[in-house]
């Protein structure tokens, strides 16, 4: 057993695995800002005035969300890389990463979308009443009135949909990033004699990191909570 | 405290759950471990034309010709072999969890994998090599990738050699070789790198045909083995089905039909292949 050990020492040798969930965790986080922002815009045009925005928002979150996000991400890079050769950026990988960013947040701003769309039917329709009433147009009171109250309505979908895409982030191989499920693969391929200890790695690790995420989600959504 | 029990009972189930779910794969997990049953299960590609690949049922290939040829030795006609699909990264699990009996599936004998897994053969000697688009010959050899963009599998042995070998290259990860091709004939990437036997496979398909150019200049050695669960009693018959397959020219028929049209010689130094000592 002692040996087994010596062996899965090694293979922290022979890998960089704290390199390869940082690369994750910067996924989360750039993909985490991207579709926060998208997904805000979304929302808006789902409870907008307008009907055709709020079509518009309607179809986009019914097709990306039901499209797997390894198609939008292989779409990304053979179709638009490929295909049509669009760089993001001069360097080789940080290209791939970008676009891997991209893609992340655009299937998670779908999430997004929803997650505050439920925060804005926390908010009693009286307060939209009342915004109206003292004049204020729809982009004032959702920025003055509903939003502010929606969004803390929100934290706790918003913190599931946080940790849905810190785990999507493995995703990310699937658009040449060298992040820890291709780290994993490379493990698998060349240490398939700690095989177990392979797997107990990389799923400890992501429980280290997420479980902070929905500790800090329950007390936020407690602490932010509208109390009514 | 009755609670606590109803806890970890369900605990227990969902580490089952998770346990048969690492183990998919397909096939039923049946107890015989291979021998003289009714059948034999026998893990291929279902993916890699060429070598082993699902075709609506019918399974083609050289993997699947050298398998079918071993079974037939072995003792089982064709219609007692169980085809089940093994994916490079499951290949050590299946074996170890008696989910196959026997795995032909472009398994490279190395020296890690035969802590875990017991080999027979080899009965192919593959080097990695160069796809490249017909039309282009300013790639030669892996001195030429310098520069260049290159496409192989993620965490493949291939894409590890090639980073080695070429620092220099930008190398693209995808989850298949068959989108590595895609990119080639896009423009995206210069070349795809894997062993060459599978680069002529892809090459040969009814798509590819005439598209791409296998280099031949191999830069590593990949002996493709049988892969058998520890401590097999199989190991010397297999060996001796696969001298008699290269002695009565079943192999090289094999080889020949399965990469035509894909302009590809194999290596003729190291091919065929003497089948190495059984482990114990």
């Amino acid at each position: 057993m002692s040996s087994y050990f010596a062996d899965f020492a090694s293979l922290f040798e022979q890998f960089d695995v704290f390199q390869a969930f940082w690369v994750n965790i910067q996924l989360t986080f750039f993909a985490a800002i991207g579709s926060m922002l998208l997904g805000t815009v979304l929302a808006l045009m789902r409870v907008s005035p307008i009907a055709s925005m709020r079509w518009l928002g309607a179809g986009y979150v019914n097709i990306i969300r039901n499209t797997p996000l390894t198609i939008i991400l292989v779409f990304l890079v053979l179709g638009v890389w490929s295909q049509l050769q669009i760089n993001l950026s001069s360097d080789f990988n940080q290209n791939f990463f970008r676009y891997a960013v991209i893609g992340l947040a655009i299937y998670h701003a779908a999430f997004v979308c929803e997650a505050i769309r439920s925060g804005v039917n926390t908010v009693p329709v009286g307060q939209a009443e009342a915004a109206r009433a003292i004049g204020l147009g729809f982009l004032p009171s959702a920025r003055l009135i509903i939003f502010p109250q929606a969004l803390r309505g929100a934290i706790t979908p918003l913190g599931n949909t946080l940790i849905a895409l810190t785990k999507n982030t493995t995703v990310a191989a699937a658009a040449s990033v060298t992040e820890i499920s291709a780290l994993m693969k490379s493990m698998i391929e060349f240490r398939p004699d700690v095989i177990i200890a392979v797997f107990l790695t990389v799923a400890i690790g992501f429980v280290l990191i997420v479980v902070p995420v929905g500790l800090l989600t329950t007390w936020a959504s407690r602490k932010f909570a509208v109390v009514r | 405290m009755h609670h606590k029990k109803k806890l970890y009972s369900v605990a227990a189930m969902a580490a089952a759950a998770a346990l048969t779910l690492t183990a998919c794969g397909g096939g039923d997990d049946g107890g015989d471990g291979g021998g003289d049953g009714d059948s034999v299960r026998i893990g291929i590609k279902y993916d890699q034309p060429g070598l082993g690949f699902s075709d609506g049922g019918e399974y083609t290939g050289f993997d699947v010709d050298v398998a079918k040829y071993v079974a037939g030795e072995l003792g089982y006609s064709e219609d007692q072999i169980e085809w089940v699909e093994a994916p490079s990264a499951n290949r050590e699990n299946m074996l170890q969890n008696n989910q196959v009996d026997m795995i032909f599936a472009t398994y490279s004998i190395t020296d890690a994998r035969k802590e875990t897994v017991d080999f027979a053969g080899p009965y192919f000697v593959a080097g990695q090599d160069l796809l490249v688009r017909a039309d282009d010959d300013s790639i030669n050899g892996p001195e030429d990738l310098d520069g260049k963009n290159l496409c192989s599998v993620t965490g493949s042995t291939s894409a590890e050699n090639v980073r080695e070998e070429v620092p220099g290259v930008n190398l693209v990860e995808q989850s298949g070789y068959a989108d590595c091709v895609t990119m080639l004939g896009s423009g995206g990437v210069d070349a795809v790198t894997t062993d060459d036997i599978i680069l002529a496979g892809l090459a040969s398909t009814d798509a590819n045909q005439g598209q791409f150019r296998v280099v031949g200049n191999t830069f590593s050695e990949e002996k493709y083995g049988v892969g058998l669960p520890k401590g097999s009693d199989q190991c010397e018959d297999i060996n001796a089905a696969i001298e008699k397959m290269i002695d009565d020219g079943a192999w090289e028929d094999a080889l020949t039909s399965n990469t035509e049209g894909a302009d590809y010689q194999y290596n003729t130094e190291l091919n065929p292949p003497t089948p190495e000592a059984c482990a114990s």
